[in-house]
């Protein structure tokens, strides 16, 4: 991407965000690469991981469980659903299961209010969601794993 | 992927082309697609911008200021390049309308990207789309290698002889970033930090460069208006408020979804008609109109024209068309909470009134809605928000006060029925102490 910019900086946010994808997590090689290949320092790149939410330093469920909560899902359920995986994943806010099958995440809006209560695995969108509806999606990322 | 409603009162302009196909570029072409950047190749720069600025077109990210009005800020001559910049970076809560655009029809995005570069004389557009919408990425990225192979993009664009170049741009999770000093600043690589203004982007923007930073739905309705006409589009909607709007009405309505509506359609009946009402035999307590950020109006409230005008002398923000409506079994104490829960966690944390403010305010709710707020907590809540409004670089401070003061003033009962260690009237036993398991 960097040739698409004036600057070769600019490229760092979505690529932190590729290179997350692929590793799983921002690990200190992945910083170290990048900050070599867009001439910036460790501490450069650290910082603007440390401002975006869904860049992470640290190791992930293989499904990160994003539920929101926010005003639109809040008044259809969407308290009920993150508490339904709190119980079923037996987790909580940012925790991974042993298994390192599952991350869950209470997360701020996605863009999904007029089908809310919604929910994000890793970028697929669940929405219209019930507690019965959640049960399948998780069952089915068990099948998948 | 997301489901598609409709009513017999919408005016498909922006949503004319949904679920045709229109991200298949010759299906987009078979539906007028690129003729109004062609049209627009024809016309001096001045002439476009004056087309958009007689179409009565606002800006649809939420400050409603007249699109050809911003566009004219571009200075004619400048030693650095210029830029387009369309903010994709949707996630005002209550709003998801430029997800349909970008999946049912990313094309008449660039195309506008593409109007917007030949108005203020911009050789490179860039459209930036929230990090969590990865799919429309994928679909936005095949939408313009697309446009580059029929040589619309790139090089000699339709043999004109003028060079345009489209790229695309993602984020990484954060709401600040749409704020748009702080959208630059995450493209060119860095924390979405505000800059401070004057001097405005469409002076120094982008890499220094003078910058037109529009929000996609704006950008979607231009090419209308080039082949539509600015009479046409400006007769749609009321006098200087052109056109349609994409409402996202979600909450507690039986028929949730984007529609398309004239600027100016009344409140009262997209809720009770196009929405069909509140289920469950419940009663409307509130309705958000313009997103988290606009204050909320009460059920009283609602006999009002959704035109940016209307909605501002009715105390209000016509904002960026997220329209949560919330019934009686909603407890407006936790509303008030959620929303400063997510303005906490949003704030960037520049400024000291917001960030300081924000957390304050969060944890004051938080205390209060579990029963240990004391009563004059209530004007310390209002006495607070009223000191952060205007106080910091960007508008994210304002957009946590404004809907805090509204809370407060008008559901001030609510927030009395609290006080003394009384449990949350609206809540399940037990699913406080849930929640708490849960809080962060």
């Amino acid at each position: 991407m960097v040739p698409h910019y004036p600057t070769k900086r600019s490229a760092l946010v979505p690529t932190l965000l590729y290179a997350q994808d692929e590793v799983g997590f921002l690990s200190d090689e992945v910083i170290a690469e990048l900050a070599g290949r867009l001439d910036l320092t460790e501490l450069e790149v650290r910082n603007v991981i440390s401002y975006y939410s869904m860049l992470t330093t640290k190791p992930r469920g293989k499904f990160n469980v994003q539920v929101c909560t926010n005003i639109s899902c809040l008044v259809r359920g969407g308290e009920e659903i993150l508490q339904h995986c709190a119980k079923k994943l037996g987790v909580g806010h940012k925790g991974t299961t042993p298994d390192g099958l599952f991350s869950l995440e209470e997360v701020e809006c996605i863009g999904a209010c007029s089908w809310a209560p919604a929910a994000q695995v890793n970028y697929d969108f669940h929405e219209n969601l019930t507690t019965e509806k959640m049960d399948k999606v998780l069952d089915e990322c068990r099948m998948k794993a | 992927m997301a489901s598609l409603v409709s009513h017999p009162d919408e005016v498909k302009v922006v949503t004319r082309r949904f679920g045709q196909g229109a991200t298949n570029i010759d299906r987009y072409l078979e539906l007028d697609g690129y003729k109004a950047v062609q049209k627009a190749l024809g016309m001096e720069p001045d002439a476009i911008i004056n087309e958009v600025k007689n179409s009565g077109l606002r800006g649809r990210g939420g400050a409603g200021f007249s699109t050809g009005m911003k566009w004219s800020f571009v200075p004619k001559q400048s030693a650095k390049p210029k830029y387009v910049l369309c903010n994709g970076d949707e996630s005002e809560p209550g709003t998801c309308k430029d997800r349909l655009i970008f999946e049912h029809d990313p094309h008449a995005v660039i195309e506008g990207v593409m109007i917007a570069a030949l108005a203020v004389g911009a050789a490179s557009g860039y459209i930036y789309i929230r990090g969590e919408y990865r799919y429309l990425s994928v679909i936005m990225q095949k939408a313009i290698r697309d446009a580059y192979a029929k040589g619309f993009a790139g090089k000699n664009i339709f043999g004109s002889g003028r060079d345009l170049d489209i790229f695309w741009h993602g984020g990484a999770g954060a709401y600040e970033v749409g704020e748009e000093s702080a959208l630059m600043e995450s493209l060119e690589g860095k924390r979405g930090i505000p800059r401070i203004r004057p001097p405005f982007p469409a002076v120094v923007g982008l890499w220094g460069g003078p910058t037109v930073i529009n929000n996609a739905e704006t950008l979607a309705s231009v090419p209308h208006i080039m082949l539509g006409g600015a009479e046409w589009y400006a007769k749609i909607g009321p006098p200087k408020n052109g056109g349609t709007r994409l409402f996202c009405l979600s909450g507690n309505v039986a028929k949730p979804g984007v529609y398309e509506l004239p600027m100016g359609y009344s409140l009262k009946k997209m809720i009770y008609e196009v929405g069909g009402g509140i289920p469950g035999g419940r009663k409307l307590k509130a309705v958000v109109p313009g997103g988290s950020s606009t204050p909320c109006l009460t059920a009283d409230e609602i006999d009002i024209n959704m035109d940016f005008d209307s909605v501002a002398k009715a105390g209000s923000m016509l904002g960026s068309g997220g329209v949560v409506v919330i019934d009686d079994a909603q407890c407006m104490v936790k509303f008030a909470l959620r929303t400063m829960k997510f303005y906490q966690h949003e704030s960037c944390g520049w400024c000291i009134p917001c960030r300081e403010g924000t957390d304050w305010l969060k944890k004051t709710l938080m205390r209060f809605h579990a029963g240990g707020g004391v009563k004059k907590d209530i004007d310390n809540m209002q006495y607070l928000s009223e000191n952060m409004l205007g106080r910091t670089f960007c508008p994210l401070g304002d957009a946590a006060a404004m809907p805090t003061i509204a809370f407060v003033k008008k559901f001030r009962n609510e927030f009395e029925d609290h006080l003394e260690g009384r449990p949350c009237p609206f809540e399940k036993a037990g699913a406080a102490e849930e929640m708490a398991a849960l809080a962060h």
